[in-house]
């Protein structure tokens, strides 16, 4: 096979690649820049090599967010992919509730994520807030600005309602591209509905599983704005992760060296984790 | 295994049907006997997968019966109806193999594991299916996948009737003859009954013993693949039924006789010829020669003058086209023969000369 050599291409390619330069490669690299170095006022800066790497990697501080990032990414998937999916099966397929459906399904992804705090944070208050003060008057002592448990129970409750619904939409269009043939025939074949999921539902549903999965793990691991304005990282620092312990290092204390370096080891986890989570749900496709 | 009685059925898809136009399947009546092959033949859109799924209860009729062995059926689901249903596009259970999906509609009703086993591999054996039993469904060729679809009807051994739609219509066209004359063997060595639709002539010719074509939401004729070529009951199965189709040229009547261009033309049987609607003559290509050619028809049939004015090789014959006035008549010529250029007079074989009115047969 001969390939046609074009360089004339790359001119074509200029533009966009100025673009994703100026937007992500150059601040990457300025984060790179200060990761590896000391900085000073006025703009002095000495090289310090991988001296902020090793702190970072041994402080008790970073192991703690980045404990706490994985029990919340974690405890969010469990929810909202399940919930997501049976939802989706709920939904009708066809008729006027359709489009009401999708029409609700849609609304919590349409709004800013930092009013999506604010309204958690007023609606949580124990005083004055709906759900707050509706938990109190039920007899539990619910306090999200004292108490690292209910702080917890509030942002994932938050979480969920905010983002259950892309996973239902995309489960939604999976399950409505699956040909009726398929249901057809399982009627035919005498299937219970239970083996229509797990035989027919499930596995056509994969692709877009997996898809929801990557998305949700992304998402959630660098959750910031709205824990910021929730709980701001409390009550203490209970609430405080990664993003949120970033933007304390970086911006709170001005420690542009170890804020670098903790972005660049935030960024590979998330690349790793991404790529293994792939990986593994792609490799049964493969076979 | 069942007789199958359609009666008086209609079927329209919207609520409250007023006008015949409402109705997506006209008003039938059918008998389907017991381990028969029959094809549903008609244009795309003429009702019969409608017909399919009303027999197979994943529709309930809006009018009429459906009787299995003289209980009514009508509100029944599939399953209740036990009846197996290939569709056309294979239906497979991906995360399965092929032995999980021959077995699965047998483990759905709850059979013992030793006859489910002895069921599958006596299917797998049947299909050719045994190489492949232990291999993941999702990673077969699309007919192996339609053998499969095909294979879990089959697996059953007390279904009332197998029902294909359109089942070779995602598969290659030279694994088709091999699907085709699978199934045809399939049928005499199980005698359940099948039916089988298609748009495809050759398809439904070929595996049915009789022939249900439809149009427009109608039967039309229900026969034999003989009856369909040599006696028509409808202009539309000669056009539809043949390669090239049947002929059908507008005729008058002249002291009760039926004309073509003012050319007596005797036809098949000595019926009474109506003196209303619209009287046409049908006759097939394969029935028509030029005068003098092959066996003198004497001076019984009909003489035609007519203009050659194309010629196509088909292989075994030609396609003759030719011009009476502003009408095409086309004829077979078998290799070898001649084939005048320029004017000619054309012979119509008075036992295969049909008179339609209205587009339906007489007599």
């Amino acid at each position: 096979m001969n390939k046609t050599v074009n360089q004339k291409a790359w001119l074509l390619v200029l533009p966009v690649f100025l673009f994703v330069a100026f937007n992500a490669i150059i601040p990457l690299m300025t984060v790179v820049n200060y990761s590896v170095q000391e900085t000073f006022g006025n703009n002095i800066f000495s090289w310090s090599g991988v001296q902020w790497f090793q702190e970072v990697l041994q402080s008790e501080r970073f192991r703690a967010s980045l404990g706490r990032q994985i029990a919340f990414t974690a405890t969010i998937l469990v929810i909202e992919i399940p919930l997501g999916l049976a939802i989706a099966l709920a939904m009708p397929r066809k008729g006027p509730w359709v489009s009401v459906c999708l029409v609700l399904m849609a609304l919590p992804l349409l709004i800013p994520w930092n009013v999506v705090g604010s309204m958690w944070n007023v609606f949580a208050l124990p005083e004055i807030g709906l759900m707050g003060r509706g938990l109190n008057a039920l007899g539990f002592d619910f306090n999200y600005t004292r108490q690292p448990g209910d702080a917890w129970f509030t942002i994932v409750l938050m979480d969920v309602w905010h983002w259950t619904s892309l996973v239902v939409l995309l489960c939604y269009a999976g399950l409505v591209a699956i040909p009726n043939d398929y249901y057809q025939a399982a009627k035919i074949d005498g299937a219970s509905a239970w083996a229509v999921f797990r035989f027919i539902q499930l596995p056509k549903l994969k692709r877009v599983l997996t898809i929801a999965i990557l998305l949700r793990f992304m998402d959630s691991f660098m959750i910031y704005t709205e824990v910021q304005v929730l709980t701001g990282g409390g009550p203490g620092s209970s609430t405080t992760f990664l993003s949120i312990d970033l933007f304390k290092v970086a911006l709170g204390q001005f420690d542009l060296g170890p804020a670098g370096a903790m972005s660049i080891v935030y960024f590979l986890i998330i690349l790793l984790l991404s790529w293994v989570f792939y990986t593994l749900m792609m490799r049964n496709e493969a076979k | 295994m069942a007789r199958i009685l359609i009666d008086q059925l209609r079927h329209a898809y919207v609520q409250n049907p007023q006008r015949p136009e409402d109705y997506a399947l006209k008003e039938m009546s059918l008998e389907l006997a017991d381990g028969g092959a029959y094809a549903l033949l008609g244009p795309s859109g003429c009702g019969k997968t409608t017909l399919l799924n009303l027999i197979s209860g994943l529709l309930h009729p809006t009018e009429g019966r459906i009787l299995f062995d003289n209980t009514d059926v009508g509100q029944l689901t599939p399953e209740q109806r036990n009846i197996a249903q290939v569709f056309q596009f294979p239906v497979v259970y991906d995360t399965m193999t092929v032995y999980d999906n021959l077995a699965f509609p047998l483990k759905n009703r709850g059979v013992a594991q030793g006859e489910i086993d002895k069921r599958v591999r006596e299917i797998a054996d049947m299909l050719d299916l045994t190489q492949t039993l232990h291999k993941r469904a999702s990673g077969l060729t699309a007919d192996g996948k339609q053998k499969i679809s095909l294979g879990r009807g089959l697996v059953r051994s007390d279904v009332n009737v197998i029902m294909f739609d359109e089942p070779l219509t995602v598969i290659d066209p030279h694994l088709k003859w091999v699907l085709r004359s699978k199934l045809k063997e399939l049928h005499t060595r199980i005698r359940r009954t099948m039916i089988y639709v298609t748009h495809d002539q050759t398809e439904a010719l070929t595996f049915a013993d009789r022939v249900v074509v439809m149009n427009l939401g109608e039967v039309v004729q229900v026969g034999t693949p003989v009856e369909l070529f040599e006696r028509p009951a409808h202009t539309f199965v000669g056009h539809f039924i043949g390669s090239p189709g049947m002929n059908a040229l507008p005729c008058a009547l002249e002291n009760g006789r039926p004309t073509f261009l003012g050319n007596t033309v005797p036809v098949a049987s000595g019926i009474e010829v109506p003196h209303d609607g619209k009287l046409e003559i049908g006759i097939r290509p394969e029935f028509i020669r030029f005068n003098g050619a092959g066996t003198p028809l004497g001076d019984a049939g009909a003489s035609i003058p007519v203009e050659v004015t194309k010629v196509a090789d088909a292989g075994r014959f030609r396609i003759v086209e030719t011009r009476a006035k502003e009408h095409r008549i086309r004829l077979l010529v078998p290799e070898g023969d001649p084939i005048p250029s320029g004017a000619a007079q054309l012979k119509f074989d008075p036992k295969h000369t049909h008179l339609y009115r209205d587009g339906w047969l007489v007599g």
